[in-house]
């Protein structure tokens, strides 16, 4: 058995780790409030956007339309973008993200589809492990404490940049849907060519009176003008939820860590008490068998 | 009955409210949207959008940048990456 000042030392180091865990709970769960806000706020816009792009693409979205639309004819290099969190310590949230982008590189690998990656935050970077030679950029994300509107259009420029060089022809977004504190769903949604089905769905939701709208200028000039804006506005969001996700596992890890850790202390200090009580029981046996002996 | 006026960016709704005029920067000239104005969509340069609150008053100025404006049955929306 450990001697009773191992045992309280090791009381003393639990305890201290659950004091920091505690605290990693509270701050994520204030956090999360904070990243839920944003999320919220950040709907309007993209309802809106959607909509609008909907009536559009049905009416202007037929043969040489823009290629962010129609997609290159090719259907070749594929190129999956990986937004993950820049910090651990989240429960299995980047490793969720990276499980799901890589299942989707293995599905497309094994039809002989190209796959390269696009890593947006640091705990992507695992990929290049698995993936050395298809890493296409690893962008660094630590500077970005706040998800903002810049960073997401910095983002999609770069993407419409690297599409339009031709570098791949289908675009992947791989992060975190945010359901609740203790569900999070990994999901990877098409983002370059816009995928049309989707939208053909929301039109049906939304059969705005278009008919009768005027346009300036003409509905493709619009159109392509807000095509590059809605992949900003999908990444944008993806940073939302992932955020508001990342916080929400977190929540939950370190909930799971307070608890393990007062579960420890507790089977630790009957540990130390039994110690204590064993040790002071040998001292009185020592004591009267001492006295009997005179 | 006054123009339900709509100010979206990315990060947040701005306003909704009920307003008498809005004078929005189009990227083919500037445009005023009155209540019960035909639908209309127009993407927009950067540039000053006035409210105006009602006939006669002083309007209110926002400075925008980048997006586009759709008036329909229901008001006038302005999305705008950028305000201020």
């Amino acid at each position: 058995m450990a001697s009773l000042k191992a045992l309280k030392i090791r009381i003393g180091s639990v305890k201290s780790t659950q004091k920091i865990t505690k605290a990693m709970k509270m701050v994520a769960a204030a956090k999360l409030r904070r990243a839920q806000d944003a999320a919220q706020n950040g709907r309007p816009y993209a309802e809106r956007l959607e909509r609008v792009m909907a009536s559009l693409a049905t009416r202007a979205g037929g043969p040489g339309a823009s290629p962010l639309l129609a997609g290159t004819g090719k259907d070749q290099v594929h190129l999956l973008v990986v937004a993950t969190s820049e910090r651990g310590l989240a429960g299995a949230f980047n490793s969720n993200i990276v499980r799901a982008a890589r299942r989707k590189a293995e599905e497309l690998s094994a039809q002989g589809k190209t796959v390269r990656f696009y890593i947006a935050g640091k705990k992507g970077r695992v990929l290049k492990r698995f993936f050395p030679t298809a890493i296409l950029a690893d962008r660094d994300m630590s500077a970005m404490k706040v998800a903002s509107f810049d960073d997401a259009k910095a983002i999609a420029d770069d993407l419409i940049a690297r599409f339009t060089a031709g570098e791949f022809d289908v675009a992947h977004l791989f992060f975190s849907k945010f359901q609740s504190a203790l569900a999070q769903v990994p999901t990877g949604i098409q983002i370059i060519p816009v995928p049309l089905a989707e939208q053909a769905a929301l039109k049906d939701v939304a059969p705005a009176a278009a008919a009768v709208t005027e346009y300036e200028p003409d509905e493709e000039s619009i159109l392509a003008d807000l095509l590059p804006r809605n992949i900003a506005v999908q990444i944008f969001r993806a940073l939302l939820e992932n955020a508001a996700s990342e916080q929400g596992s977190r929540m939950t890890a370190m909930d799971n860590a307070t608890r393990n850790a007062g579960d420890m202390i507790k089977r630790l200090s009957i540990q130390y008490n039994r110690a204590r009580q064993a040790a002071i029981t040998t001292e009185l046996v020592e004591i009267i068998s001492g006295a009997e002996a005179l | 009955m006054a123009l339900h006026f709509e100010l979206v960016t990315p990060e947040r709704l701005v306003r909704s409210e009920s307003v008498h005029m809005v004078t929005v920067p189009g990227t083919e000239g500037d445009f005023a949207v009155l209540e019960g104005h035909a639908p209309f969509m127009s993407t927009i340069r950067d540039g000053i959008l006035s409210v105006y609150t009602n006939a006669s008053g002083q309007p209110e100025t926002i400075a925008i940048r980048g997006g586009f404006a759709e008036v329909n049955a229901q008001g006038l929306t302005v999305l705008a990456e950028h305000i201020g």
